[in-house]
């Protein structure tokens, strides 16, 4: 009698190593060549582009394009604009993460749902809903224009629309993160005696600095960036109502292109800095939750 | 209600969530379809049966359905790269598809026409065979593919990552080819991801405005995007028709949102099944 079990036991590994559980090394060569070159079209060139263009004439005037009253007012607008978005809308997902993910209520669903909004709104979309409130042909636009109060081609109106599209950012990164980790080391440390503030100072926020910080990185690079809906409501007052995006859009179409490129190459460094940021937070991110794993097992 | 009675904030968070919710996104959007709803149908209906709509509308839909379908089949080459081949540099080519979520629209919309003009770096190699591509509808879609891209790859690659090579592995010894296993083993088990991903580069697309308005030209009845004909209408005061286009875009957007969120729920209630 033949033993099945010594010939299966010979004949499977042989039969693994030979079943085609991988690409041909020449298809794995084609493929990735092809993967790789539709990046390097679609994603390296214009890239490289930005900085190209900036440095045509050269470093002298590459530096040139910043000492102008129009760029240094739309990188202060810009930062302003940033300034308020940003802490508006990490205070918002601190507080929207907390009544989510450590309670129950009816209706939870919906609200996560709703904070996303913003992101399936088009940019213009999201201008043109304040221009609709707050215009000269708004709901209460005349109103506003009775107390001589513009949001509508003002600073207002642009910091406005970019809290309105950098909104879900810090929220939809803790809702998740926070649901995951649980309260049991809150609870803990409440019945410990320690009061609410106290806990969420020492317990929640050392546990979610990294995805806080996560949220805060993409949702400056967008409050930044932010073109379209910005583009609605500022009226492009040179001087006044011009963002960094907005500015590079009027130098090009005044076909200043070394200007544009140069102001626009200061958006791409900062795109550049969030995406090593992001990878290093992730990286972390990655390695916390495998210590976690192995520290429960 | 509250489950963790003793955990405090409750009123404090959800009160503060519920109020800036509203007065940020809710009100504001809620004005938009009020101000819709204040037109006739009639009116409506002109505005949206215009030729110069109607082709800005068919421009933005094939223009989006084409970019999303390139995006389809390249997003998932570069997933299945990331996820199943090792090769040099590959953690910066993983962080670098990030790129068009990170990149001002503004400024990848004048690099793209930079290099698609006809003197640009492609351009320049593209036109002498006739391939016209800055201020034509390929221009548009060429933005709209940049813009869509990391939508289908991190769609997929979670997918990807999730599948058992086990079961590969079982195809293969059970006498299918590579090809075979590809079509009936992976693609079914991460067609809801494809399609997911797919779904949200698209409406990303119909949305778009930055990456779009330097490379098409803008031209009536042959390049203008939606979201420029309803700025082009802003700036001619014509806010009836503005805020018609937008609600009937703030409407296809609200759609797809649903199409994605039901396919997920779809998807999660038939593995809990198995």
């Amino acid at each position: 009698m033949v033993d099945r079990t010594a010939i299966s036991r010979k004949l499977i590994p042989d039969m693994i190593q030979t079943a085609k559980t991988t690409e041909p090394a020449w298809m794995r060569t084609i493929l990735l060549g092809i993967a790789l070159l539709f990046l390097l079209c679609f994603l390296v060139l214009p890239l490289a582009a930005v900085f190209t263009e900036a440095l045509r004439r050269g470093f002298g005037a590459y530096l040139a394009s910043f000492r102008d009253a129009a760029a240094m007012s739309a990188i202060r607008l810009t930062l302003l604009a940033a300034g308020i978005a940003v802490p508006a809308n990490l205070v918002f997902g601190l507080a929207a993460s907390w009544g989510i993910a450590r309670f129950k209520f009816p209706g939870r669903n919906l609200l996560v749902t709703l904070i996303d909004l913003p992101f399936a709104v088009s940019p213009v979309i999201s201008g043109l809903i304040y221009v609709l409130l707050f215009g000269m042909q708004g709901a209460l636009g005349p109103w506003l224009a009775q107390h001589n109060i513009q949001i509508i081609f003002a600073v207002p109106g642009i910091v406005l629309a970019t809290v309105f599209v950098t909104f879900p950012f810090v929220a939809r990164e803790l809702i998740p993160l926070m649901q995951e980790q649980g309260s049991e080391e809150e609870e803990a440390a409440l019945l410990l005696g320690a009061s609410g503030w106290q806990t969420f100072w020492r317990v929640t926020l050392p546990n979610i600095k990294w995805g806080l910080l996560y949220g805060v990185i993409l949702c400056n690079a967008r409050a930044m960036g932010e073109f379209g809906a910005v583009s609605v409501v500022s009226g492009h007052i040179r001087g006044k109502t011009n963002t960094v995006p907005l500015h590079v859009e009027i130098l090009y179409n005044e076909y200043n292109f070394v200007g544009a490129f140069a102001v626009a190459s200061l958006l791409a460094l900062l795109a550049l800095l969030t995406l090593v940021i992001k990878s290093a937070l992730e990286w972390k991110i990655r390695a916390e939750a495998a210590l976690q794993v192995e520290e429960a097992a | 209600m509250a489950r963790h009675r003793f955990i405090p904030g409750f009123g404090l968070t959800l009160g503060f969530t519920v109020f800036y919710l509203s007065v940020i996104v809710l009100v504001p959007l809620w004005f938009l379809v009020l101000r819709t709803t204040s037109l006739s149908w009639a009116q409506f209906w002109a505005i949206v049966v215009d030729p110069r709509t109607l082709a800005s509308l068919r421009l933005t839909l094939l223009t989006s359905f084409a970019a999303a379908a390139v995006n389809a089949v390249m997003g998932f080459l570069v997933a299945w790269s990331l996820v199943r081949y090792q090769f040099p540099g590959k953690r910066a080519i993983d962080a670098i598809v990030d790129l068009p979520f990170a990149l001002p629209t503004a400024v990848s919309g004048i690099a793209l026409t930079a290099i698609y003009s006809s003197n640009g770096w492609l351009g320049s190699v593209l036109e002498p065979l006739g391939i016209k591509v800055a201020f034509t509808p390929l221009g548009i879609t060429v933005a709209l593919i940049f813009i869509g891209l990391p939508f289908v790859v991190r769609a997929l690659q979670p997918a990807l990552e999730d599948l058992d090579p086990a079961v590969e592995e079982a195809a293969a010894i059970l006498g299918a080819g590579r090809w075979q296993t590809f079509l009936r083993v992976i693609l079914p088990a991460v067609t809801p991801a494809l399609i997911t991903g797919f779904t949200m580069a698209f409406a990303r697309a119909v949305g778009e405005y930055g990456s779009v308005v330097f490379i098409s030209g803008n031209m009536p009845l042959k390049t203008e995007h939606v979201s420029l004909l309803i700025i082009a209408k802003l700036e001619q005061f014509d806010y009836a028709g503005a805020t018609a286009l937008g609600s009937l875009m703030l409407a296809i957007s609200f759609v797809l949102l649903l199409a994605i969120n039901s396919l997920q729920w779809w998807t999660a209630r038939r593995y809990q099944g198995n």
